[in-house]
């Protein structure tokens, strides 16, 4: 707590330096990757390096600046880690666009761009993280309304299988990932107010307080949206992605573990009718148990993904030496596939770590921040990071059934690169506000005279 | 561009990877135990005598009283802010409660105005029924309950 660490004399220091120093290995991450993508593709360093990089330093420096200058507090670690992601994710598909004569690459460019210019815009409209919990039951309406538009005719569009996006001229849109944020915000909300009557236990199951029956309204709710979802827009992978963030910030609140048996209980049975009732989740769970039946047709992609994996081995082939083309979506979901097969396993356990690191950084924020709602937001979009990275990659390598959603920051999508830099961004907030030394309330009062007048930081509410 | 060339730029480009993931963790270390502790009182401030602390005003709490609760009747001077309430040794005002936390809640003074703060206790800290997240500025009278006690600020 920060109030103890603030009588143990323990104070948080900046660390700017040290951000600005793993910016520039980050740069070098990025950079360099593009270009060794040029070295393995055409022999030679690509005649756009200095563009490229340049580009890509301004977008990097700018963020810096600005979180210099708005947040000169928060964590060191987390932008530096995004921005190598973000990097190595954009060589990457380059890579996949020479081979497949594409130019996916220019345009994720473009959505990072966008994406680094809404992170300094919400850190500069939000200087306090506590105003979000204003917009509680405004961004739930919002996420609600946002979840429901790509099932509208005229602007809905249904992209293999799955109606979660829509059209806006001659862009795509995937409004989910900008729900994803807007519910983790109305969750915190909801639940600081909440929290003590969820925390009531009900009746006692083998050690564990099982809720009691009358509280169990929004997290059925909660259940039933997520149903809706994988039924009406057909999409797996959100649907689990919302359902888990709520449980995971439920049990967060309230501290109680019976809500996770609740939990898993109702997640198994609503898993177990999808199952029998829908075609589309039976042929997911059939690939995964046996994707070699038909290794041509359904279970192609996760075939080649595999055999991608195996080919990669240790140290992988080589940038621009694989054929990490033959996987489809290898830019988007399968991202990991390309990069496991191009740079091996030594380069994915360093992408695991990395994931692994953003998700302790998140977390960290939360155990230190001061209010319970800044907590709440810091885990919600802690445990969205962990479970969206959990259901990807553990698809990709067959650990769990495929289900669609993007590798944060390395897949190519403009939506959700968009919605995990507004992510960090908040994150960012909430660690400056946390590790920002607790203005000296003790000291005794000198000469009113004397003294500067002290701003006493009041939230209007 | 040959083989071996290939190779080695393969294994330079790993190499870049991991020294910045043990570089970023390095930074995490040093931020865990690389935190300064603030220095008690400014370098070339003469160090003076504390001032007696100005004679409390009318109208404002000179003390903290348990009100209800098995401890009633204890108080604590709020010339000695911020009084710490809890079950701890350490408390100026320590009860006997069971549902109160060993650093349960402090009133603390910013601004000549009075504020209590929840310090992260168990059963949390409410101002009437409403539990407390944050500092919560409080008046004579206002009625502060932790555990199963009620304190309030008196003249």
């Amino acid at each position: 707590m920060a109030s103890n660490s603030a009588l143990m004399g323990f104070v948080h220091r900046r660390r700017r330096g040290a951000e600005l120093f793993l910016l520039v290995l980050a740069l070098v991450v990025g950079i360099g990757a593009y270009a060794a993508v040029g070295l393995g593709v055409d022999g030679e360093v690509p005649t756009n390096l200095i563009g490229y990089g340049g580009w890509l330093t301004i977008l990097v420096v700018a963020a810096h600046v600005a979180v210099r200058i708005v947040a000169p507090y928060a964590d060191p670690v987390l932008l530096p880690v995004v921005a190598a992601l973000n990097g190595l994710g954009l060589a990457v598909i380059h890579r996949l666009d020479l081979a497949k004569d594409t130019a996916l690459a220019s345009q994720q460019l473009t959505w990072m761009t966008l994406g680094v210019v809404l992170f300094v815009g919400t850190l500069i409209i939000l200087p306090d993280h506590r105003l979000l919990a204003r917009f509680t039951y405004t961004s739930g309406l919002t996420a609600i309304v946002l979840l429901i538009l790509p099932m509208l005719p005229g602007i809905g569009r249904t992209i293999n299988g799955a109606k979660i996006w829509i059209a806006l001229g001659p862009f795509s849109f995937q409004p989910g990932e900008v729900a994803k944020v807007l519910l983790v915000i109305t969750f915190a909300g909801y639940l600081v107010v909440h929290r003590d009557a969820l925390a009531l236990a009900g009746r006692r199951v083998v050690f564990i307080d099982l809720p009691r029956g009358r509280d169990l309204g929004p997290i059925l709710m909660m259940w039933a949206v997520s149903l809706g979802i994988l039924v009406l827009q057909r999409d797996l992978g959100s649907s689990l992605l919302f359902f888990g963030l709520f449980l995971v910030m439920l049990y967060v609140a309230t501290e109680r573990p019976g809500w996770l048996v609740v939990g898993g209980l109702l997640f198994f049975g609503g898993a177990t009718a999808a199952f029998k009732l829908f075609s589309h989740v039976q042929s997911r769970v059939d690939i995964w148990l046996d994707p070699f039946a038909d290794p041509d047709g359904s279970g192609y992609q996760l075939v080649q993904a595999l055999y991608g994996f195996a080919w990669g081995g240790m140290v992988g082939r080589g940038l621009g030496e694989g054929m990490p083309e033959k996987v489809p979506y290898a830019e988007s979901d399968f991202i990991l596939a390309a990069i496991g097969e191009e740079l091996g396993l030594t380069a994915v356990m360093a992408i695991l770590l990395l994931y692994g690191l953003v998700v302790e950084r998140a977390l960290r924020a939360a155990l230190i921040s001061r209010d319970g709602f800044g907590k709440l937001v810091a885990t919600g979009l802690a445990a969205v990071f962990a479970l969206q990275i959990f259901v990807v990659i553990g698809g990709v390598t067959r650990l769990i059934p495929l289900t669609g959603l993007t590798t944060p920051f390395l897949s190519y999508g403009g939506s959700s690169l968009v919605a995990n830099w507004v992510i960090i961004a908040i994150l960012l907030r909430i660690s400056d506000q946390a590790r920002r030394p607790l203005p000296d309330l003790t000291e005794a009062e000198d000469d009113p005279d004397e003294q500067a007048t002290q701003i006493v930081k009041v939230v209007p509410s | 561009m040959s083989e071996l060339t290939l190779f080695l730029v393969r294994i330079a480009y790993l190499a870049i990877l991991w020294i910045f993931v043990l570089s970023a963790i390095s930074v995490i270390r040093s931020d865990m135990f690389g935190a300064r502790v603030p220095t008690p009182a400014a370098p070339g401030k003469q160090p003076r005598a504390p001032k007696p602390p100005p004679s409390p005003r009318r109208g404002q709490p000179t003390h903290v009283a348990v009100v209800q609760g098995v401890n009633t009747g204890i108080t604590a001077d709020l010339a000695q802010a911020p009084v710490l309430i809890g079950r701890g040794n350490d408390a100026a005002i320590r009860l006997d409660d069971d549902y109160v936390s060993t650093r349960h809640a402090r009133i603390v003074s910013s601004g000549g105005q009075w504020y209590v703060e929840d310090l992260g206790s168990t059963n949390g800290t409410y101002l009437g029924s409403q539990r407390i997240t944050q500092p919560v500025p409080i008046g004579l009278g206002s009625q502060v309950r932790v555990g199963k006690t009620i304190v309030e600020l008196r003249k």
